[in-house]
């Protein structure tokens, strides 16, 4: 469910200022976004990215880009999963220069599962354990050579069937 | 009292691949315990995998990751005795490190 | 008509007595349980069947083998270590108890204790321990119990199973009793073990793939990605009781030991697949 309460204040509060200064702000904002997540040596943690519902608005608060489909990303999961809880997950890309790599579940509460920071001499390579809230399309995210490209393929969970 | 991180590093040719198995309960603050009261979200924010004096790896979690989060990786360089220093820290202020030998 | 009446139930309570001795023969009743399971999945190895679910599902056994890399167990079976590395109040520790120091022994349980003319499964045995030295007992179903019998579980890792029953007439009740309450019908869905276990083994109960009965406690204690962590047999019959709207006894109540018993026994020769990590 999408949380549109953000959105109306925000423009409310551009007119109220008057759009050049909201203009300058949301330039100041977007910078520092960038160089926070680009400083490998901070422990900061994305906090506005985590609670994103699209994977357009998690990928821009996270990179400040928008992805575009490649073949060079090899996202393993399974056609179904055992259990939401914890579906393993693994991304491996051939493209160059990767820095850094996102997993997403379009249809879980927030988008964004996880990110990782690739510097130089790691390779492009993570597996990991998701929760899956329903089935769901996972998207794997590569950043490379300062573009961002995707892989995606649906997981589908079922609910078991025994419960606890 | 016993970390709450399990490392395993191996040293293979001139990378290193490395798993770790972190105790956490990873709560994504979507659940309700018994009473029925909300769970309330208590999960890993950032993990830092250091070797070298260098950062060779970071994890940005968020509550969906599993509980008793585990992530496999590889990095250049590395060799059997080398340490590996790995740190977590959580959503409440909560933290832990650990210092592995690369075998 | 009455005397008759008396002479026909005498004549039929002693043949049943009578017949109730000769027919309990566990050896043959082993051979044809395995036989069931291996012709009905002739291409599943028969040391494969302890893998539950994953023997009958590569999809399943894809994602079991990826967690099984760096299961979640570990903790468990760490903790496990350390009790047993740990003293109790007088000194005396959980290795006094057992054979071998309770090292590689967990393929012997459960087993029939002649003297007490009772079964006697691993949990009872270490909470029997526990008090045994002044100490309180654990809850029979997780926590620091499914720790204990991780780790040993752990040292027993490709040991096969070989559970005894002596030639008394207790134990082969016992067995008996065991292998009633497999074949009983009970609860409002009106299911016995077998309906699941043995008549759908890799078939699906709305949405889970169910285990082959053969070698079904091997990898007992097991994570469950559904429970989020540790369980016992006895966790696991007591909400398998609860799901098919039954009552269920108290965790290794006399009635689930004989079950344990008669269900071990039927998976001799197969390893110790333990800790186990499951959906």
């Amino acid at each position: 469910m999408k949380d549109y309460s953000q959105a109306p204040v925000l423009a409310r509060r551009a007119v109220l200022k008057g759009a050049a200064t909201a203009g300058v702000a949301g330039i100041g904002l977007a910078t520092m976004g960038s160089f926070a997540f680009a400083d490998a040596d901070t422990k900061d943690w994305p906090e506005k990215a985590f609670k994103e519902k699209s994977e357009a608005d998690a990928l821009k608060d996270l990179y400040g880009k928008t992805a575009e489909p490649s073949d060079k990303i090899m996202l393993e999961a399974p056609e179904i999963a055992e259990n939401g809880a914890v579906v393993p997950v693994s991304v491996t890309s051939s493209l160059p220069n990767v820095t850094a790599v996102a997993i997403l579940v379009l249809d879980n509460p927030n988008t964004l599962v996880a990110a990782y920071k690739i510097p130089e001499g790691t390779e492009p390579s993570v597996a990991n354990r998701l929760k899956m809230a329903k089935t769901s399309k996972v998207v794997a995210v590569v950043e490379s050579g300062g573009k961002l490209y995707s892989a995606s393929k649906e997981v589908k969970v079922t609910v078991g069937g025994c419960g606890g | 009292m016993a970390s709450t991180i399990r490392v395993r590093a191996v040293a293979n040719g001139d990378a290193t691949e490395v798993q770790s198995l972190i105790q956490h309960p990873m709560d994504s603050g979507f659940i309700k315990d018994s009473k029925g009261e909300l769970i309330p979200a208590h999960h890993i924010e950032v993990v830092t995998f250091e070797h070298g004096g260098k950062t060779v790896f970071t994890a940005l979690w968020g509550p969906a990751v599993s509980k008793d989060p585990y992530v496999k990786f590889k990095f250049k360089g590395g060799k059997k005795g080398d340490e590996l220093k790995v740190s977590w820290v959580d959503n409440k202020g909560k933290s832990d490190s650990l210092v592995a030998k690369i075998q | 008509m009455r005397k008759l009446l008396l002479a026909a139930l005498l004549i039929a309570g002693t043949a049943q007595a009578v017949s109730a001795a000769e027919t309990v023969d566990p050896q043959k009743d082993l051979k044809s349980f395995r036989e069931y399971f291996t012709s009905r999945f002739p291409k599943v190895q028969l040391d494969d069947f302890v893998n539950g679910p994953y023997s009958m599902d590569e999809g399943l056994r894809a994602q079991w083998k990826a967690i099984d890399e760096f299961p979640p167990y570990e903790f468990a079976i760490e903790k496990g270590k350390e009790m047993f590395a740990t003293p109790f109040k007088n000194g005396k520790s959980y290795g006094d108890c057992f054979a071998d120091k309770g090292i590689g022994v967990r393929q012997n349980y459960p087993y029939f204790d002649t003297d007490k003319g009772e079964v006697i499964t691993l949990e009872l045995a270490l909470n029997r321990c526990r008090q045994a030295n002044g100490e309180q007992p654990y809850s029979y179903t997780k926590d620091e119990m499914s720790a204990l019998t991780a780790y040993m579980a752990f040292t027993s890792r490709g040991k096969r199973f070989d559970i005894k029953i002596p030639n008394d007439p207790r134990a082969l009740a016992a067995y008996k009793k065991g292998e009633e309450y497999f074949y009983t019908r009970r609860g409002q869905l009106n299911f016995n073990c077998a309906t699941c276990h043995v008549q759908n083994p890799g078939n699906h109960i709305r949405t889970e793939v169910l285990a082959p009965a053969l070698g079904i406690v091997a990898a007992m204690p097991i994570y469950r990605s559904n429970w989020g962590g540790m369980g016992t047999f006895s966790r696991r019959i007591t909400s398998c009781n609860t799901q098919v709207r039954a009552s269920s006894l108290p965790p290794q109540d006399e009635l689930y030991r004989d079950v344990e018993y008669y269900l071990t026994y039927m998976g001799n020769g197969l390893p110790v697949s333990g800790p186990g990590a499951r959906p």
